[in-house]
Order: C-alpha cells, then sequence, then structure tokens
C-alpha cells in the first residue's frame, strides 16, 4: 500500500500531474468571491469562512477525476484489482495520496485566502484545523464518488451531483468551526460532529469504494 | 360563476392555497401520466420486439 | 407480473378514493385554523406528501439491501421504479412546505429546519436518478446505485442534524413547526389521515405499475443484448 501511495505521490508532482491545479483554483475562487459581493471588509469577513469553506471543499471536487481515471485508462486499475492488495486497501490508498497532494496544500494556503477575504485573525488558527479535520472527509467521499463514475464518459458531472450532496454536513460543521472561532464563541461541538464525520467517513468509505470498484472492474 | 360558489372562503390566504394545491396535483397528474406514457410505450416495444422474435 | 396485474386495478381505485375523500374533505369541510387561517388546508397536501417522501427513500434503502444480500433482480428494479415517486412527493413537500410557511415567514423560502431537509433529500433523488441512467450494464447500474442508496441514507441523516445544528444549534425548539402532533384536534386529524392513507396507496401503486415497466425494459435490454451477440 505504501508503494501504491508513493506511486500516486509521485505521479502528481510529476509535470502534468496536476498538483497545483486545485491550489490555482481555490485562489481564484477566492480573489472572484470581492468582485462578486464587493470589497466591503466587513460583508467579506462575515462571508469568509464560508467562502473558504466552500473553495476548499470545490477545489477536491475538481482534482477528484484523476483519482482512478487515469488508471482506468490504461489498464493499471485492473492490474491493481489482481494484486495482493485488497481494494480496500487501494481506496484507501488513493484517498490519502488525494488529501495529501490536494487537501493538504489547501490548509496551507488558506491562511493567506483569509486575509484576502477580511477573516479575523482570531479565526485563522481555527480554519486551519477545521481544514484539517474535515478535508479527508473530502477525500475519502471524493474517492467514492470517483470509483462510482470511473468509466464513465462525462462522469465528472455526474460525481460532482453524487459527492456534493455528501458533502454538505462536513461543510455545515466546518465552516460553523471557523464562524464561531472568528467571533471568539466556543468551537468544540461543532469540532467534535466534524472529526467524528471524518473518522466515520475514513473507516467505513473504503468499503463502499471498494465495492464500487469491484462493480465496476467486471 | 359555480365554483366560486363552492369554493370555501379562502380568505387572505386564497392564492397561497390555490397555488398549493394547483402545484401538488398538477405534480402529481404529471407523475401518473408520465408512468402510464412510459409504461404503455415500454410495454407495447416489448411486444414488438417478441413478435419480432417468434417471426424468427 | 401476475400477481400485480391482479392488484393493481383495485389499488388503482382505492387510492383514487381515499385522496378524494380526504382532501375534499379536508378542502370543503374543515374549519379556518385561528392562526394559520385557511393555509391550514396545505397540511392535507403536505403531510402526506413528505411522508412519502422520507418512506420512498426508506423503501429504496430496504431495496437496495436486498439486491445486495439476495440479488433479488425484482428489489433493484422495485428501487429503481420508486425513486422518480419520491422525488415527486419530495418536490410536493417542498411547494407546500414553503407556501404553507409564507403566512408566518413573509417570503416563500427561508431555510427552515425542516424545508431545508427536504431540499437535500431532493438532491440524493437526483442523484441517484442519474445513476442508473448513466450505467449501460443493468446489474451493475443495480450495484453501484444500491451502494449509493447506503452511503445516501447515512449521509442524508447526518445532514438532517447537521441542518439542525446549522439553522437552530442543537436542543432548541423549531420557530414554525409542521409537526402534526402538535394543534391538531379531530377535526383537522381524519381528513388529514385519509389523505396520508391516500397517498401511501397511491405509491404502492404507483410503485408496482412502474416496477412491471422497469421489468418489461430489463427484458428489452436482454432481448436487445441477445440479438446484438447473436
Amino acid at each position: 500500500m505504501i508503494a501504491l501511495l508513493r506511486r500516486d505521490l509521485a505521479l502528481a508532482f510529476r509535470a502534468g500531474g496536476g498538483f497545483g491545479l486545485g491550489l490555482a483554483f481555490f485562489l481564484i475562487v477566492t480573489v472572484l468571491v470581492p468582485f462578486g459581493v464587493g470589497p466591503n471588509s466587513a460583508t467579506l469577513g462575515v462571508i469568509a469562512p464560508g467562502i473558504l469553506w466552500l473553495g476548499a471543499l470545490l477545489a477536491c471536487l475538481l482534482s477528484l477525476d484523476r483519482v482512478f481515471a487515469l488508471d482506468w485508462e490504461d489498464g493499471s486499475l485492473d492490474l491493481l484489482a489482481t494484486a495482493p492488495l485488497p481494494l480496500e486497501g487501494v481506496a484507501v490508498s488513493k484517498a490519502l495520496a488525494h488529501w495529501i497532494t490536494t487537501g493538504l496544500p489547501l490548509v496551507a494556503i488558506s491562511p493567506l485566502l483569509g486575509l484576502f477575504l477580511s477573516l479575523p485573525v482570531e479565526a485563522m488558527s481555527w480554519l486551519i484545523l477545521s481544514l484539517l479535520v474535515g478535508t479527508p472527509a473530502l477525500s475519502w467521499l471524493g474517492t467514492f464518488g470517483a470509483a462510482l463514475t470511473v468509466g464513465l464518459k462525462r462522469g465528472g458531472l455526474l460525481m460532482s451531483l453524487l459527492v456534493l450532496p455528501l458533502y454538505i454536513p462536513t461543510l455545515i460543521f466546518g465552516a460553523e468551526v471557523v464562524k464561531r472561532g472568528a467571533d471568539g464563541l466556543a468551537t468544540a461541538t461543532p469540532l467534535a460532529f466534524l472529526a467524528g464525520i471524518t473518522l466515520g467517513t475514513v473507516a467505513l468509505l473504503p468499503f463502499a469504494t471498494a465495492a464500487a470498484l469491484r462493480v465496476n472492474l467486471r | 360563476m359555480i365554483i366560486a360558489r363552492i369554493l370555501p372562503d379562502l380568505g387572505k390566504y386564497a392564492t397561497e392555497v390555490g397555488l398549493a394545491y394547483g402545484v401538488s396535483l398538477g405534480l402529481l397528474a404529471l407523475l401518473i401520466g408520465q408512468s402510464l406514457w412510459k409504461g404503455r410505450k415500454i410495454k407495447q416495444r416489448l411486444q414488438q420486439e417478441e413478435k419480432a422474435r417468434k417471426g424468427e | 407480473m401476475a400477481t400485480s396485474s391482479w392488484l393493481l386495478p383495485p389499488l388503482v381505485v382505492m387510492s383514487a378514493l381515499l385522496i378524494v375523500t380526504g382532501l375534499v374533505w379536508g378542502f370543503f369541510f374543515t374549519p379556518d385554523d385561528f392562526r394559520q387561517g385557511s393555509t391550514v388546508k396545505i397540511i392535507y397536501l403536505h403531510v402526506p406528501a413528505a411522508l412519502m417522501a422520507i418512506n420512498a427513500w426508506l423503501m429504496m434503502l430496504v431495496c437496495s439491501l436486498i439486491w445486495i444480500i439476495r440479488r433479488h433482480h425484482v428489489s433493484a428494479l422495485a428501487a429503481r421504479a420508486a425513486a422518480p415517486i419520491g422525488m415527486v412527493m419530495t418536490l410536493i413537500a417542498l411547494f407546500t412546505g414553503a407556501i404553507w410557511g409564507k403566512p408566518m415567514w413573509g417570503t416563500y423560502w427561508e431555510w427552515d429546519p425542516r424545508l431545508t431537509s427536504f431540499l437535500i433529500l431532493f438532491l440524493f433523488y437526483i442523484g441517484y436518478m442519474a445513476l442508473w441512467e448513466a450505467i449501460e450494464n443493468p446489474d451493475a447500474a443495480a450495484d453501484l446505485t444500491s451502494v449509493l442508496c447506503l452511503v445516501g441514507s447515512v449521509f442524508a441523516l447526518l445532514s438532517r442534524y447537521a441542518v439542525l445544528f446549522w439553522n437552530q444549534g442543537l436542543h432548541q425548539g423549531a420557530t414554525f413547526s409542521m409537526d402534526k402532533e402538535q394543534n391538531i384536534s379531530n377535526v383537522f386529524w381524519y381528513p388529514a389521515v385519509i389523505s396520508m392513507a391516500g397517498f401511501v396507496c397511491l405509491f404502492v401503486t404507483l410503485v408496482l405499475y412502474r416496477t412491471r415497466m422497469e421489468i418489461r425494459r430489463r427484458r428489452l435490454h436482454a432481448l436487445d443484448a441477445r440479438s446484438m451477440a447473436a
């Protein structure tokens, strides 16, 4: 599984690997928001938690089609299925690779983007923490969506339709953590729910992902 | 109008109640209609195909 | 197929009877509510639709489980058949819920937790139906959509609580409750129950009818596949 992980990471970081596209998208979306809602710092500050979380979520979504598509096209997914590693392990490895190459960078760049959106300073650490805790759920859920639609032409749009509703609980609690942090309120409750969702997702979704892969590889 | 006489006095919420009933019954009609139409279409096609196979 | 053939006509009659009775009774022969005025009449549509929106999904969940465990084809097809019905029920619940809320909220839409949950449920229905349409192989489609239904059910439930938290924090009472248990006196209750029974019957009737259609569609697909292989 480590070997698979290393391979996917290497592929992602190579030229043309798509690393950085998620970051760029996150940046662009964030920059676009003031053009849409006006430059008033007070307004921006209020909506910043939600916008930042939405941007991160959408950036994650965009890089999901790479999770299985390339391996599907060149047949390596079939090989992986026959390998001694169980498909659940493949699912975990793929999701982890996605998180490392997309989720983590988003977490890293988020304070800078928070600055652009006049996010109160008190909220910065909560932004980082909530994204850190929540983005694995996004990657694991996204991998499930990718497995469901692998091999479909124009599967990307369908995958977004399937995955975005699944993101709603994480989005709600993640944004809430940042909002409460900005107001100086207690963040324990939403953070606990966020962590719970991530933990449950990380533990259980690989089984569903593997099941979907098995169906599509038949 | 007879209709105006049978309808109860819906008071100030007449548009809302009317809208609610209109949309709901309309949606139900669409659902039932589409189901019947599609059901009939598929039944016909199946009968055609099966007859074609019998002919072979 | 044989069983459903003779079941359908009486079911159609019963659905029509119950729904017409419930709605006519409720619309024409019940008084206005003290607080809500004539909008209380929307209850005869909203509550049954909301009920069926949830129950349709639950039925799809059960059918998906049966397909995963026992692989009864009819089970998977019944789930597929039920989805559009559930979706329309959700839409009706959304429309009537929003309209019913207008007197209380002043607008046609508020992110009321209950309404929002139904909006999310609507999205799940759309996704489920879209996946069925997208996959060509019927068995693969049945498998994938059942897994989606399972995962979706968990997250639909999670969303319900997340949305409650999001709009009102935990454990606060709803500002506008559409609970049928609250403030419902007998005069409203009886036509509401009849209407609910009617909607249940309608659901069963339509699911039966549409499952027969799905079975036929499956047969067509098998015939086409055979002739293409020949």
